[in-house]
C-alpha cells in the first residue's frame, strides 16, 4: 500500500522541488547579474517570454473574474453566483503573479511605482499600468469580502458590501480597458509585426478572446478542483457559459477571416513559412476545434469533452498571445529568439506557485463551496417559494 | 522660440574616415575606441556607427523624430523631445520596460543588458553639453568632409535639396527623413535607395503615435458608456427580479384565498 502511494507523491514532489530550486536560483541570478546574463533577449529582440507569456497571457487568462462578475452581479443572473468566487480568486492571483513576473522583467524594477507620479497619458503602457494597479485593488476588495466572511469580521464586511456594486462596475470597466489595451500595445508596430497578426482591430480581438478564455479557465479549474478535492461547480452552469465562449470565438474567427479578405492579406495564408503554419495552428487549436466541440450539444454537455474543449480554448489563446508578441516580431527583428532555460524556468516557477497558492486558498476559504445539487435550482428566476413565504 | 535643429548626413560626401565615430565615443565617454570601426554596430557603447556597404558609407544614429514613437510609448515620460528637437532619455525616471526599443521604427535604442541597473542608451544629439548651449554636435564638428552637418533643420533641408539639384547624377533623388514616420530631425542623402543602406523602409508618412492615440482616445467613452450601461443594467435586472418576486407573492396570496 505504502509502496503504491509513495513513488507517486515523491515523483511530483521531486518535480515541484526541482521547479522551485531552479526557479529561485534563476531569479537570484537575474537580480545579481542582470537581464543579459539569464535571458536570450537582445537589442534586436527586447521583449521575450516574460512579456509574451507571463504578462500578456497571464492577464488574459485571469479574465474570468470580470466576465462572471458582470453576468452574476450586474445582470443579476444569480445562478452564476457560485462561479464568481473561483473566478475572482483566479483573477486576483493571476494579476498578483503577473505583477511578480513584471518585476523580474523590468530592468529598473525598483522604479515600478513611477507611473503613479510620472504620467504619460499618450502611452498605452501607462494606461495598462494604471488599470492593472486599480483592478488589483478592486479584486482585493472583492476577494476580501469572501475572506472576511470566513473570519466573521462583520463590520468591515458590511462596509465593503455597501460599496460592492460600484466596485464590481469599476472592475468591469477597468478590465475592458486593459484587456483591449494589451492589444493596443502592438498597434504602434505596423512595420515590425508580420501582416497576419498586425491589425488595427487588435484591441477588439484581445478583448473578445479574453472574454472567451475567461469562461474556459473556470471550466478548466472546476474540473481540476473536482478531481483534486472532489468538489467543483455545477456542471450545467459550466456547460451554459461555454456557449458564450463559443459565440465569442466564432465572432473573432469570422472577423479575422473577413479582415484577411478585405485587406488583401489572404495571400499570406499561402506562403510556406513558419508564420503561416503558426497562424493556421492558432486558428485550428484555438478556434475551429473548440467551436466545433462546443457547438455540439452532446459534447458540450459531456464533462470530459467540455474539459477538453476548454483545454483547446486556453492553448489556442496562449498560442495567439505568443504569436502576436513573439512570432510576429521575429522576421523584422532578424534574429531567432528562443527563451533561455532561466526564462522558461522562472515562468514555470511563477505558474507553479500560483497554482499552489490557489490550491492552498481554496482549501481554507469558501471558494468552491457554493455547490448546488443537480436540478435543484435550474431555472433562470432566482425566486425561492420558501424564502418568500418566510419573509411574508 | 528656438528654431528646430537637425543633422544632415550625406553618404555621397562621406569618406569613411571614422572621425564622427571617434568624436561620439569621446564626447559620450563610451570607453576605448576600436580600430575596426566599420565593424561596430549600435550598442550601449556605440551611439553612432558608420556601416560600409561596398564602399558606400552609412551612418546610423538616433533619427530624433519630429513625433518620436519612443516618447509617446514611454509610460513614465523618461524620454523627452527637447525644444531644439533632440530626443533625450532620463534614466532616473525609467523603469526598464523597453517599450521604446520595441516601438522605435528605426530600431535605435540600445540597452545595457550586462548591467543590473540598466539604462537605455542612444544618441542624444549631444543635448546636455553641446546643442542646448548652441554648440554643434561632436560628430558634425569632427567631420572633415561636410558629410555630417548640424544646424537649423529648415536650412539643412535647403542644403540637401541644393546638393541633389547640383549633382543629380550622384544622388538618389530623395531625402530620407522628410516624412519617414512623420519626419525626423536627422536627414540623410545617398547615392542609392536608402533601404539598401539599412535604413528602415516602408515607414508610413504619418507619425506612429497617432496609431495608439486613436485607441486611447476611446477611453473616456468606454468609461462613461460602460458606467451608464452597467449601472442601468444593474438597476433594470434587479427591478425585473423584484417584479417577478412580487408577482409570485401575489399569485401565492390568491392561492391562499
Amino acid at each position: 500500500m505504502i509502496n503504491k502511494i509513495l513513488p507517486k507523491i515523491t515523483f511530483w514532489r521531486v518535480v515541484g522541488v526541482s521547479i522551485a530550486i531552479f526557479g529561485i536560483y534563476s531569479i537570484i541570478e537575474r537580480f545579481v547579474y542582470g537581464l543579459g546574463a539569464v535571458t536570450n533577449l537582445s537589442d534586436e529582440f527586447p521583449w521575450g517570454l516574460w512579456i509574451g507569456f507571463d504578462v500578456v497571457c497571464g492577464v488574459g487568462l485571469a479574465a474570468g473574474g470580470f466576465t462572471i462578475s458582470a453576468v452574476a452581479h450586474i445582470f443579476h443572473i444569480k445562478k452564476y453566483e457560485p462561479l464568481t468566487r473561483p473566478a475572482i480568486l483566479t483573477a486576483f492571483l493571476g494579476y498578483a503573479f503577473v505583477a511578480l513576473g513584471l518585476i523580474v522583467d523590468l530592468g529598473r524594477w525598483y522604479n515600478i511605482w513611477h507611473p503613479l507620479i510620472m504620467w504619460n497619458p499618450s502611452s498605452v503602457m501607462f494606461e495598462v499600468a494604471w488599470c492593472v494597479m486599480l483592478y488589483l485593488t478592486v479584486l482585493f476588495l472583492e476577494f476580501a469580502s469572501y475572506a472576511l466572511e470566513k473570519f466573521n469580521f462583520n463590520k468591515i464586511l458590511k462596509l465593503i458590501r455597501k460599496a460592492l456594486i460600484p466596485i464590481y462596475i469599476l472592475g468591469i470597466i477597468l478590465s475592458t480597458l486593459h484587456q483591449s489595451s494589451l492589444g493596443s500595445l502592438f498597434l504602434i508596430l505596423p512595420t515590425k509585426m508580420y501582416p497576419l497578426w498586425y491589425s488595427q482591430y487588435l484591441p477588439y480581438y484581445f478583448f473578445f478572446s479574453a472574454i472567451a478564455v475567461g469562461f474556459s479557465m473556470i471550466v478548466f479549474e472546476s474540473y481540476m478542483s473536482s478531481r483534486a478535492f472532489g468538489h467543483g461547480l455545477k456542471f450545467s452552469l459550466l456547460s451554459e457559459i461555454s456557449k458564450i465562449t463559443m459565440v465569442f470565438l466564432s465572432i473573432i474567427l469570422a472577423a479575422k477571416v473577413i479582415e484577411l479578405i478585405a485587406t488583401d492579406k489572404i495571400q499570406y495564408l499561402f506562403i510556406p513559412v513558419t508564420e503561416t503554419y503558426m497562424f493556421y495552428l492558432e486558428l485550428i487549436v484555438g478556434y475551429i476545434i473548440p467551436i466545433f466541440l462546443l457547438s455540439n450539444k452532446e459534447l458540450r454537455t459531456s464533462r470530459k469533452w467540455l474539459y477538453i474543449s476548454s483545454v483547446f480554448v486556453i492553448s489556442g489563446f496562449m498560442l495567439n498571445r505568443i504569436n502576436v508578441s513573439i512570432t510576429s516580431i521575429q522576421r523584422s527583428a532578424g534574429v531567432d529568439y528562443f527563451p533561455s532555460a532561466q526564462e522558461i524556468g522562472i515562468s514555470i516557477f511563477i505558474v507553479t506557485v500560483g497554482v499552489w497558492v490557489f490550491k492552498l486558498i481554496s482549501n481554507y476559504f469558501p471558494v468552491f463551496e457554493h455547490e448546488i445539487e443537480e436540478g435543484e435550482n435550474d431555472h433562470a428566476e432566482n425566486v425561492s417559494v420558501e424564502g418568500i413565504l418566510a419573509n411574508k | 522660440m528656438k528654431s528646430k535643429k537637425g543633422i544632415l548626413f550625406d553618404s555621397v560626401l562621406c569618406v569613411g574616415c571614422g572621425a564622427c565615430y571617434e568624436a561620439c565615443k569621446t564626447e559620450n565617454d563610451l570607453g576605448e575606441i576600436p580600430e575596426d570601426y566599420f565593424k561596430q554596430r549600435l550598442s550601449d557603447k556605440n551611439f553612432s556607427v558608420i556601416e560600409d556597404y561596398d564602399g558606400i558609407y552609412a551612418r546610423k544614429l538616433c533619427m530624433h523624430c519630429a513625433e518620436p514613437t519612443c516618447v509617446s510609448v514611454c509610460p513614465v515620460y523618461a524620454i523627452e523631445k527637447k525644444e531644439n528637437g533632440a530626443v533625450v532619455y532620463d534614466a532616473d525616471k525609467c523603469m526598464g520596460c523597453r517599450y521604446c526599443m520595441q516601438a522605435c521604427p528605426h530600431n535605435i535604442p540600445r540597452y545595457e543588458w550586462a548591467s543590473n541597473n540598466p539604462r537605455i542608451r542612444k544618441c542624444t544629439m549631444c543635448y546636455e553639453n553641446r546643442t542646448s548651449k548652441g554648440l554643434p554636435t561632436a560628430c558634425a564638428e569632427a567631420c572633415p568632409a561636410e558629410a555630417t552637418l548640424y544646424g537649423d533643420l529648415d536650412e539643412l533641408k535647403v542644403i540637401a535639396r541644393k546638393r541633389i539639384e547640383e549633382n543629380p547624377d550622384s544622388y538618389y533623388p530623395e531625402i530620407y527623413g522628410l516624412d519617414e514616420a512623420g519626419g525626423t530631425n536627422v536627414l540623410i542623402l545617398a547615392s542609392v535607395p536608402f533601404e539598401q543602406l539599412g535604413y528602415a523602409p516602408n515607414l508610413p508618412k504619418e507619425g506612429l503615435p497617432k496609431l495608439t492615440k486613436e485607441a486611447l482616445d476611446k477611453i473616456p467613452g468606454v468609461v462613461t458608456f460602460g458606467g451608464l450601461f452597467l449601472g442601468g443594467m444593474y438597476w433594470l435586472t434587479k427591478r425585473k427580479n423584484e417584479i417577478a418576486k412580487e408577482k409570485l407573492v401575489k399569485e401565492l396570496d390568491n392561492n391562499d384565498k
